[in-house]
């Protein structure tokens, strides 16, 4: 592969030279989470060793030193993004409380009774239980934007659902399970002609190619820092100001106030607003050194890669007889979920498991998905820029394996 | 590949493929249903009682080999024993299974079921081959759904 020199990124993730089983370490479950490389784990260790102490509060040099730190992470996350205002970024944990965040605050000041929310049918659990939940509160309504056999949104539906009940559009930007991409970009410019926002749920595209929600109009754009080499604990929403600026807090506490007294509180400008007590401070650092990362290399190249890479796969396991894929949308982006005709998924994983293989198998907290598609579960195998032909091969040996197990 | 051979071994493979008592039991006097929320194993355990004695065990359900042979081996297992055996036979499997019971120095009645004593060996999987008999346990006990959560 010209122009990507998968040997030497591979160096650059400690993990990926370990065995496993006995086997070397063939990680293919990185839409559950990514490996990180040296970079970022130097970047998190120096900063415990050597710079740690709670931000925005002290005087003293090393608060002022890790607030810059950390504040400096946030510009780059601006920048990866090309967000407008560094402001409209707003640290979380990650991006099941980021949507969180979202469907709790502007729930309780957008949505009422009779209102709609578009939800869907390939969401994670993470991006429809919240909008439930807050559609229970509310007394909303739930709608689901359906998909079709090969795992893509019925985008003729949705431009029929929208009305103007319609309060919110949720919806994914990759699928974790499906791998499916959606057409963001025309769903928002269709969702804004009723003046409806649009929260995108981004866990899956932000590693795998880059973004720009200028670009894509987006209004909410959520993700973690997991699933995009860095440590677990730090995640992004990254919201219009125009919307979270109207927003209440999502929760109180330390850190988001102007002034407090028993008769009234008054709350600070964004981001401060939504992050109430002390962050994850080493966690954000690390998405920052993670970025860094994705700048240094040639995260396009990548990109291209990884997709020849996933199509490499598909083609390899569609030839295996008694395969099928689930998730054959016309564009997809790292996953590649398959069945076995008469294994369970978690048979599978555990064979291939014997062999170094890591896979996720069960139903990805993507219950309505399995559901469409009548499987209980599926084996998923997730693809990630420093993944090899080499490993794709001997996935396609294992699953040989493990049909040969079950004859 | 030890590891792999004692969890898949022939008998598990061929109770996967053909599991016995695979079927409903009309007028059940016990009923219930076990779900593994985690990889949608999802089984219904049914039990045929003659006073204190299984008369007839059966179940259906969808799960993977290891949750599926175990149910099946359960039901040929516990047919035709006291409530009070299969209840003894619950908890010496679950000790089993779990690590609180070493099958080859201490003294049990699992005879067969000692097959899976391998599962010790992959953690992910004890809650596949003890669905069953959870289901079995509520099923005795007038529950009506488990949940190995």
């Amino acid at each position: 592969m010209s122009g990507w020199d998968v040997e030497k990124i591979r160096k650059d993730f400690p993990v990926l030279s370990r065995d496993v089983n006995g086997k070397p370490l063939v990680y293919l479950d990185n839409a559950a989470s990514s490996q990180v490389p040296q970079s970022v784990i130097d970047r998190t260790s120096k900063y415990l060793a050597e710079e740690h102490s709670n931000i925005h509060r002290g005087v003293h040099y090393l608060s002022q030193h890790a607030t810059t730190a950390y504040e400096a992470a946030r510009e780059k996350v601006k920048r990866f993004i090309n967000a407008p205002d560094v402001k409209e970024c707003i640290f979380v944990r990650g991006c099941t409380e980021g949507i969180n965040l979202i469907a709790h605050s502007y729930g309780r000041k957008f949505i009422g009774e009779g209102d709609e929310i578009m939800v869907s049918q390939m969401e994670h659990h993470s991006n429809i239980i919240p909008w439930q939940m807050v559609a229970e509160e509310r007394g909303a309504k739930i709608r689901m934007i359906p998909i079709d056999q090969h795992g893509q949104l019925v985008i003729d539906e949705y431009e029929n659902m929208l009305n103007e009940r319609t309060k919110m559009v949720a919806v994914a930007h990759v699928s974790n399970s499906l791998g499916s991409v959606n057409p963001i970009k025309e769903m928002v410019a269709t969702a804004h002609k009723f003046g409806v926002p649009v929260c995108v749920d981004a866990a899956q595209s932000v590693p795998h190619f880059p973004v720009d929600v200028q670009d894509l109009d987006a209004d909410f754009f959520v993700f973690s820092g997991h699933k995009m080499f860095a440590p677990t604990g730090s995640g992004i929403v990254y919201g219009k100001r125009e919307w979270l600026d109207q927003m209440p807090p999502y929760q109180t506490g330390g850190g988001m106030i102007r002034t407090v007294s028993f008769e009234k509180t008054t709350f600070a400008p964004i981001p401060e607003k939504f992050e109430a007590g002390t962050p994850a401070i080493a966690a954000g650092i690390g998405l920052g050194a993670a970025i860094d990362y994705l700048n240094a290399i040639d995260f396009e190249a990548g990109a291209k890669y990884e997709h020849d890479l996933l199509e490499y796969a598909t083609g390899r396991l569609s030839d295996i007889p008694g395969v099928t894929i689930v998730g054959t949308a016309a564009e997809k982006a790292s996953v590649l979920s398959f069945t076995i005709e008469g294994i369970h998924p978690h048979d599978i994983g555990t064979i291939l498991d014997q062999d170094g293989i890591a896979v996720r198998a069960g139903h990805h907290c993507a219950q309505p998905v399995m559901k469409f598609f009548e499987v209980p579960a599926t084996a998923r195998a997730s693809f990630a820029f420093y993944n090899t032909r080499e490993e794709v091969d001997k996935l396609a040996d294992s699953v040989q394996k493990v049909i040969e197990v079950f004859a | 590949m030890s590891d792999l051979n004692e969890l898949y071994q022939e008998t598990i493979l061929d109770h996967n493929k053909n599991p016995r008592n695979f079927r409903e039991i009309e007028d059940a006097d016990g009923t219930a249903d076990g779900n593994n929320p985690l990889c949608g194993d999802a089984l219904r355990v049914y039990v045929g009682l003659e006073g204190d004695t299984v008369k007839d065990v059966a179940f259906k359900g969808s799960g993977c080999a290891i949750s599926k042979a175990s149910a099946s081996m359960m039901t040929q297992v516990v047919k035709g024993k006291s409530k009070e055996e299969a209840e003894m036979l619950f908890n010496e499997f679950h000790s089993m299974v779990t690590g609180g019971l070493d099958v080859e120095s201490e003294e049990n009645h699992l005879g067969k079921l000692k097959i899976f004593a391998g599962v010790l060996e992959f953690p992910a999987r004890v809650k596949c081959a003890s669905l069953s008999w959870h289901t079995l346990h509520a099923a005795l006990h007038g529950e009506e759904v488990v949940s190995t959560e």
